[in-house]
């Protein structure tokens, strides 16, 4: 993992000094608070319902085990003793009180975290694939171009006020695992024919009120120029984005407006300009950057431990948690294991002070001491030995982090939602949990097969509803609280958003809407077909049939009650 | 008398900003005697203000750069206006007359500008700082030319980092 120098331990204890001043001056009354909004945003806090919400950058989802102890720390000493992953990879608290802020960021700066640009109208934590380094199908490492890019946006002077917010994610692999194209600058790292390293730029995708699938505007933009490549982009979006609308204000509203070759043709003449200028990345940094990322001390194993084999023979719930939460490796006889945050009647993402604690003694026990966050909301050991998967399962299973439920029905991704907060139009958490439940036959559950279930509380999407196999939408309908229904959406390659099946829903029949969605499955499916396959394959409109039959909106809600 | 920060130096402000409504007429507007900021559009409808040497061109977000290439090397300062200090258009337009149009005379915000950005402001370039008149006491100015310095080792090649931090200094591998 990236380890500071310096220079960047000195740029968090200034952002502290700086935000702690900009504090004093708000609750002495010398700064207003439309003055104080974008400053304290700027460093994740946010007003919610009950308090503020704190959020904490997670830079592209990895932790180190004093890090997660700080959390659980945080969690303990200045909230209610839990805090919650974001499907940004990061890490929110729900409780702190607004005086006790600087005084957590102080904290953090301590083991090299901050808060920094965790929300505002600027460019946000960079966010990549969980399996980063460790995945079988992994071209390049993205993790040094992560923060490569996580310095040069960090207090970038010049787009510290956007006209909206802006989010980068960065994919090495085969399978996009970052969900690039839903991003507002989508970079995915390419070989050229001569053999070059670089990087294949998408720009403007973004889910919220107006989800679109990033459009491609470069092939090839050779690594070198990443940051001047970048600049460009920021430059016209800056200059040109709207800034009338806050709901038209993202750069998928530009790149539509222009039209994805009259935006290249704007970024391309800017790059011009600033293409080998000073800001070109140097081998020098990038070396220093990437030996940070190298692989651990590996030991030399054979490709199957023989005693993991055998156990997984002989205990079948042991069984069923590998086949779910454990992946695949790289490096022989070592294996990744996602640490599922989905129990029936846990909030989605949330995680305890005490889990945290575990979390990070697991990390230096089976994981070389990193963790990662996953934006489903779960925590991924990133390199353990085949032969500790049981030990590990064991102590997982006494902590509540062994739910078998990893990619299937039940591991849904869900925002806080009107339970906390502002924006929400309807709670999300109680339906996450009402399917949980509905769904708690683990036999049926693996029959099923992988299904991505989003919910967000509002056309915001931060539960990425649009990407969900099947996604549950929030609305609000005369100060009703509604769940408005999509299927066939995905995420990976294929990104696609999904459909509307028809009018929305009271909270009470999510759960059979999303049965009568499953029965139609069964009833189509080929022989291993996933859900989304079958969507696909047959379309929308069977699964509309089985869920509104014959019934106009009206009778449907009659017989709603 | 409004206050202006120079150079990290606190002084008195002797330019005033000539306000157009919409309708007005950009060539026909007066511009009266003294120092006067004005609108791209009057200075742009108006050439011989530029001979007068006490107007200055004001900048919008919208307005481009590049209309003022040909001059700068005889105006007597720059301005660029923040509606909002929210709007960060000004800081692109200030690093592009600095960086692309190699302007080098004073460089100067004016309209909602904050103490929190004086950091931002100064690495974009600008020069000039000229928050609203009465927006800050003495005292508080005094205190705010500390946030010129807020981030001492930034990241990034600016105007006033030419070079990213990676090529002002060596890094040790972590």
């Amino acid at each position: 993992m990236y380890r500071y120098d310096a220079y960047d331990q000195k740029l968090v204890d200034e952002r502290v000094a700086q935000f702690t001043n900009q504090t004093e001056r708000y609750l002495a009354g010398e700064l207003s608070e439309d003055e104080y909004r974008p400053l304290r945003l700027q460093n994740g806090v946010y007003i919610q319902k009950h308090a503020p919400m704190l959020r904490i950058a997670v830079p592209y989802g990895n932790l180190r085990a004093d890090q997660v102890r700080k959390l659980a720390h945080i969690a303990r000493t200045y909230d209610k003793g839990y805090g919650h992953f974001s499907t940004r990879q990061n890490m929110q608290f729900n409780w702190p009180r607004l005086e006790t802020i600087p005084t957590i960021l102080g904290e953090l700066a301590t083991v090299q975290m901050h808060a920094i640009q965790t929300s505002g109208n600027c460019i946000r934590n960079v966010t990549s694939d969980p399996f980063a380094g460790v995945a079988a199908d992994e071209r390049v490492d993205p993790r040094p171009w992560c923060e490569i890019l996580r310095q040069w946006s960090t207090f970038h002077p010049e787009f510290a006020f956007l006209p909206r917010k802006f989010k980068i994610a960065v994919n090495g692999a085969a399978d996009d695992r970052a969900v690039i194209r839903a991003h507002d600058i989508g970079l995915e790292l390419v070989t050229n024919a001569a053999g070059e390293l670089g990087f294949r730029v998408f720009v403007g995708g973004g889910l919220g009120r107006t989800p679109i699938i990033g459009q491609e505007i470069s092939t090839f933009v050779a690594w070198p120029h990443l940051l001047t490549y970048c600049e460009a982009i920021l430059r016209v979006y800056n200059r040109f984005g709207r800034r009338d609308n806050m709901y038209k204000a993202r750069i998928k509203i530009l790149v539509k407006a222009l039209g994805a070759e009259a935006f290249r043709d704007q970024v391309e003449a800017e790059w011009a300009h600033l293409k080998d200028g000073p800001a070109t990345l140097t081998q020098a940094e990038v070396d220093r950057i990437a030996a940070c990322f190298v692989d651990p001390d590996y030991a030399a194993l054979p490709a199957t431990d023989a005693g993991y084999t055998a156990a997984l023979a002989e205990n079948k719930p042991f069984a069923a948690w590998a086949k779910r939460n454990v992946r695949a490796h790289k490096q022989p006889g070592f294996a990744s294991v996602v640490l599922s945050l989905k129990k029936t009647g846990i909030a989605p993402g949330d995680i305890t002070d005490g889990q945290l604690d575990t979390v990070a003694d697991f990390a230096d026990r089976f994981s070389f001491g990193e963790v990662r966050v996953t934006h489903e909301q779960n925590v991924v050991l990133a390199d353990v030995r085949q032969s500790d998967l049981f030990a590990l399962w064991q102590a997982a299973r006494d902590a509540g982090l062994a739910t078998p439920n990893i990619g299937l029905l039940t591991d849904i991704v869900c925002c806080p939602g009107g339970d906390f907060c502002n924006l929400a139009n309807a709670k999300s958490i109680p339906i996450a949990e009402s399917v949980q439940r509905r769904f708690d036959d683990l036999d049926y559950l693996h029959d099923i097969g992988e299904l991505e279930l989003n919910i967000s509380g509002c056309m915001n999407a931060c539960g990425h509803h649009h990407v969900g196999h099947i996604g549950i939408l929030g609305v609000d309908k005369n100060n009703e609280e509604w769940y408005q229904i999509t299927i066939g959406g995905r995420q990976g390659n294929d990104a696609s958003l999904g459909k509307v099946i028809g009018p929305s829903f009271a909270a009470a029949d999510v759960p059979d809407v999303i049965e009568t969605l499953i029965n139609t499955y069964i009833a189509h499916r080929h022989e291993d077909e996933l859900f989304i396959d079958t969507v696909h394959r047959i379309g929308v409109e069977p699964f509309k049939q089985a869920v509104y039959g014959d019934k106009t909106p009206a009778q449907r809600k009659v017989a709603n009650g | 008398m409004a206050k202006l920060i120079k150079n990290q130096q606190i002084i008195d402000d002797t330019w005033q900003v000539l306000a157009l409504d919409a309708e007005a007429d950009a060539a026909g507007v007066t511009v009266p005697a003294g120092q006067w900021l004005v609108p791209l559009a009057v200075w742009q409808a108006q050439p011989a203000l530029a001979a007068r040497g006490d107007v200055a061109p004001l900048l919008d977000g919208a307005d481009d750069p590049a209309a003022l290439a040909d001059q700068l090397a005889t105006l007597p300062l720059v301005a660029v206006n923040f509606p909002k200090f929210v709007d960060g258009r000004g800081y692109s337009i200030a690093t592009l007359l600095r960086s692309r149009y190699g302007y080098t005379g004073e460089l100067r915000a004016v309209g909602d500008v904050l103490r929190d950005q004086f950091n931002a402001y100064f690495r974009c370039g600008f020069d000039a700082l000229s928050p609203a008149a009465g927006k800050y006491t003495d005292a508080q100015l005094e205190a705010a030319l500390a946030s010129l310095a807020d981030f001492t080792e930034p990241y990034q090649a600016s105007i006033a980092h030419r070079d990213p931090l990676f090529r002002r200094h060596h890094r040790s591998a972590a």
